[in-house]
């Protein structure tokens, strides 16, 4: 019995103690007719050989593919004992800390974590993490209405170039929750948001705006002026973070006069991979006024009977399990493995390593971009700079580009055209660290060819 | 001590970064990016070497109660074994370099994986259509009430505005019912343990939504006039809402389908086995009757003549929408697959059957030494509560205290507290995956607590004694915020 431990002996010497002759008798409170006698639809066990094969199988059957996709997922190296140490049983295998005196080290772990989180944005406090970027996004919003007591207003701005997932799913979230919304549209030739498309709403009520840096596209926005905008008509500012980026970039805290006053985002690009689409993780982060209007988990510092320190959940008031129907969020879990793996990897990583990463992820974009922009139908769609994404023109559709360069084993961006329809031909491509000059040079002379028949 | 304070400026793990050869033209290659847009301090992030890293984590890692190393009975958690062979398998490179935006034809292996799981899913829970993109439980809640409300929206019923839960539910239930906008109102439970009939009967009416149930309930019991409230709420025109919290009862027993569900959570990460993690990554799947697959979040997986592929907003037009930036939890996905098949059909009928038997027999060994269920004229489902209102009233000592002293004793406490409406509650969940020896271990250590709270309460009350840390001082880590490391010389 896979993962049953019971002998006939015990099974006998049980059932005599509780007092029934079979295991079927402890579901006599249940209807009969309820019961069913057979599952079809599932197969027969396996056992681990042969599961073993069979997702071996699996793993390699499509093959394996030089990746230029970014688009809110990124391909970066993470350290061997980044997942060696995170999947040891007791932190795989434990459940959320709510036994503090149990569980010190996982509580430990995410003070940490929130103190590195609160480094890299250059906030005050940090969460225990959301479940992902853009579940953080809508977290956020709900967070700034709350939090925003001059502005009865519910109205959110929120740019084009924000992730249009992270869009798709904060629309999700807080659609019945009478907040509004507001696209603004973004400029053309620039691919960023002009602080004079805000002007429309100089005289609304606006409860916050959101910034991502660096945008969807890759691109950076004026994110100082835009946020004095919002600080001056008394919104709260909403930053969208790449969080390896803020080694590199201004962190959120220091936009504008008095920096963003919540920043999330997806914790993927430190030490998590690329895995298909999850786990990964949202952080969270905010000014200390905000904290008590936080959503998710927190740790705290505190002491024990003997006045040694020690680590707990704290500011559980917030949270569903006491409030219920009054909660801040309906949120109970975290990410927590991944986290354990992403502060491991920040750790080993350093202040040192992350610039790196994030230098030679900007200048091996930088070098592919501007070789392809030479290449004849081919030009970078928005002048201004970028961090490691950028969009790229075609003067042919894009799908067609995308395939044949799969043919040659290169996943050679996201495709803009379903989403973005002004951008039709148009691919947002990625490039961080993994790649080597022999692979830009390789997705060169791919596309080259390409193009040329 | 904390990372940071072993941290020592220009102490660097070089080979994980790119390399000074790697990097000829750092400066020149910022000139684009204009100096405003920079970061002009250094992030507060430690400075140690490879090797202090891993032994400060692995240290750490030994200050935790786990299920690897622990009997971990808490209840509503099901912490049962989470086999190796499902990480090892699931982190193979093939699936971890895998991008979410890989294109499908270059993505079956992954694709083909994620729609047998949608399709054994639908298997054991009696529902007509699945979507894993849920990435936790409570997401999972928020996607079905969502559901519920797109689906009576689109049948004119706007006006019903109202979603019952009974008292003994989850904390998330009333909160995911708010944040899709609905009122709430909460029914008693009756003496048994059951819901209260009569006051659902009084309850429902043209305003009600539906209504969001647990069955067996947070009182470990089976709720049994499940039929008869299935088609209470339903004749009221509400729908049907089942907490997948307690799926490990019943599996291959009941199906929640069959029980006049309309839409159903399973929390992957509790009955088919993937990591708790500390407190995460989950994942809550959904399951849908024929009524609300228009409605499923998307992306689902679908299959054709030309293989698997993601079915998105353009295939379910009338969809409540996206949940996460990509296809949910994956991971964890890939991890309740092989779970599934390791187990096959039988050892889905056997999760129920040894779970239950191993709670039905820890209540009737505890009872036999002077501890009281909460129902005891009831059945145990693979659950149970057990009240210490008398220790509490006689000896001074509360549930917290025996839960505190248990961990003393190298067993993680039950739930404690939990569900409210009990009194000193334990909540003890054993799973199937324990043998009788451990249960017998446990036995023999609650019944020693109770003798020390006999003799010499004080030793209980200021348990633990054997951590690494005594009692810590929740109401201090409140009131005086220490949420963040400062160093002194903080940018």
């Amino acid at each position: 019995m896979p993962f049953i431990p019971h002998t006939e002996e015990d099974i006998r010497s049980m059932l005599a103690v509780i007092g029934v002759d079979t295991i079927e008798s402890l579901f006599d409170e249940i209807p009969e007719k309820l019961k069913i006698d057979e599952l079809s639809g599932v197969p027969e066990a396996a056992s681990e050989m042969e599961i073993s094969r069979l997702m071996h199988e699996r793993a390699t059957r499509d093959g394996l593919q030089q990746c230029f996709i970014g688009a809110g997922a990124y391909e970066h190296h993470i350290p061997a004992a980044v997942w060696q140490i995170a999947t040891r049983g007791e932190y795989y295998s434990a459940y959320t800390p709510y036994q503090a005196e149990a569980s010190q080290g996982t509580l430990q772990l995410i003070y940490e974590y929130q103190t590195m989180m609160a480094g890299l944005t250059a906030m005050d406090v940090s969460n225990a993490s959301l479940y992902d970027g853009a579940s953080a996004l809508a977290e956020a919003a709900l967070m700034a209405v709350r939090a925003n007591r001059k502005i009865k207003s519910g109205r959110i701005l929120v740019p084009e170039t924000v992730h249009l997932v992270y869009r798709a799913c904060t629309t999700t979230i807080v659609k019945n929750q009478n907040i509004e919304l507001v696209n603004l549209p973004y400029c053309p030739e620039r691919g960023i948001t002009l602080p004079e498309t805000l002007q429309q709403y100089a005289d609304e009520e606006v409860a916050a705006v959101v910034i991502q840096q660096p945008n969807f596209f890759g691109g950076l926005e004026e994110v100082d002026q835009i946020t004095d905008w919002a600080h001056a008509k008394g919104a709260l500012v909403i930053a969208v973070n790449n969080p390896l980026s803020l080694s590199l970039l201004k962190p959120p805290g220091h936009w504008g006069s008095h920096g963003a006053d919540i920043a999330c985002g997806d914790g993927q690009p430190l030490g998590v991979p690329l895995a298909g689409g999850g786990p990964y993780y949202g952080f969270l982060c905010c000014k200390q006024e905000y904290v008590r209007q936080m959503p998710g988990r927190i740790v705290g510092r505190t002491v024990d009977l003997n006045g040694d320190p020690g680590f707990v959940l704290t500011l559980q008031a917030r949270e569903q399990h006491i409030r219920r129907s009054k909660a801040t969020s309906n949120i109970c879990t975290n990410q927590g493995l991944v986290v354990t793996a992403s502060t491991i990897y920040m750790a080993i990583m350093g202040p040192e390593g992350l610039r790196r990463v994030a230098l030679q992820s900007h200048s091996a974009a930088r070098e592919l971009v501007t070789r392809l922009a030479r290449i004849p139908g081919v030009r970078q769609a928005f002048s201004g700079s970028f961090f490691h994404e950028c969009v790229i023109q075609f003067e042919r559709p894009v799908a067609e580009v995308l395939q044949r360069l799969a043919a040659k084993n290169i996943l050679g961006g996201f495709s803009l055209a379903d989403t973005y329809p002004e951008l039709e031909n148009a691919l947002l491509l990625c490039v961080t660290e993994t790649k080597t000059p022999a692979d830009i040079d390789h997705y060169c002379e791919a596309l080259t060819s390409i193009l040329s028949d | 001590m904390l990372i940071f304070e072993q941290s020592k400026p220009g102490r660097k793990t070089s080979s994980q970064m790119p390399s000074d050869a790697q990097l000829p033209h750092i400066k020149e290659s910022l000139t684009d990016i204009p100096a405003a847009l920079l970061r002009d301090t250094q992030p507060l992030l430690p400075e140690v070497s490879e090797l202090q890293a891993v032994r400060h984590y692995t240290r750490l890692s030994q200050r935790n109660f786990s299920i690897d190393t622990e009997f971990y009975p808490l209840g509503s958690c099901t912490m049962k074994y989470n086999p190796r062979a499902c990480n090892t398998l699931a982190m193979l490179p093939g699936f971890l370099n895998r991008h979410p935006f890989a294109p499908a034809a270059l993505n079956q292996g992954f694709l083909q994986t994620l729609f047998e799981l949608q399709e054994m899913l639908k298997a054991v829970t009696g529902m007509q259509g699945v979507s894993l993109t849920p990435m936790a439980g409570a997401q999972g809640e928020f996607a079905g009430v969502a559901m519920m409300r797109a689906y009576h929206q689109a049948n004119n019923q706007s006006h019903r505005d109202e979603i019952l839960v009974p008292d003994a539910a989850h904390g998330t239930n009333p909160a995911t019912a708010i944040m899709c906008g609905y009122k709430v109102r909460e029914i008693p439970t009756g003496a048994d343990g059951d819901v209260d009939i009569e006051s659902l009967r009084a309850a429902v009416g043209p305003q009600t939504a539906g209504i969001m149930l647990t069955n067996p309930s947070t009182l470990g019991v089976f709720e049994q006039r499940i039929q008869e409230i299935a088609d209470i709420v339903h004749q009221a025109g509400g729908l049907l809402y089942y907490d997948g919290a307690n799926l490990n009862a019943i599996l291959g027993k009941v199906r929640p389908g069959d029980m006049g569900f309309d839409v159903i959570h399973m929390n992957l990460h509790k009955t088919f086995s993937t990591p708790h993690g500390g407190g995460g990554p989950g994942s809550g799947a959904v399951g849908v009757g024929k009524r609300l697959l228009p409605y499923l979040p998307v992306p689902l997986v679908g299959e054709s003549d030309e293989g698997y592929r993601w079915l998105t907003e353009s295939d379910l037009p009338q969809s409540i929408g996206r949940l996460s930036g990509f296809m949910g939890n994956a991971g964890v996905l890939l991890r309740a697959y092989i779970y599934m098949r390791m187990l096959g059909k039988d050892g889905m009928r056997r999760v129920a059957e040894y779970a239950t038997l191993n709670a039905n027999y820890l209540l009737v060994q505890l009872q036999k030494r002077g501890f009281d269920a909460a129902y005891p004229q009831r059945r145990a489902s693979h659950e149970f509560i057990i009240t210490l209102k008398k220790q509490a009233q006689q000896l001074g000592v509360n549930a917290m205290a025996f839960a505190k002293r248990l961990l003393d004793k190298g067993f993680h406490a039950p739930t404690t507290y939990f569900p409210l409406l009990v009194p000193e509650c334990l909540l003890i969940e054993p799973t199937e995956t324990e043998s009788l020896e451990e249960l017998d271990r446990f036995v023999e250590a609650m019944a020693e607590i109770l003798i020390e709270a006999e003799q010499d309460s004080a030793l209980v009350n200021q348990a633990p004694h054997s951590l690494p840390v005594r009692k810590l001082d929740d109401v201090r880590a409140a009131k005086s915020l220490d949420l963040v490391w400062r160093d002194k010389v903080d940018s």
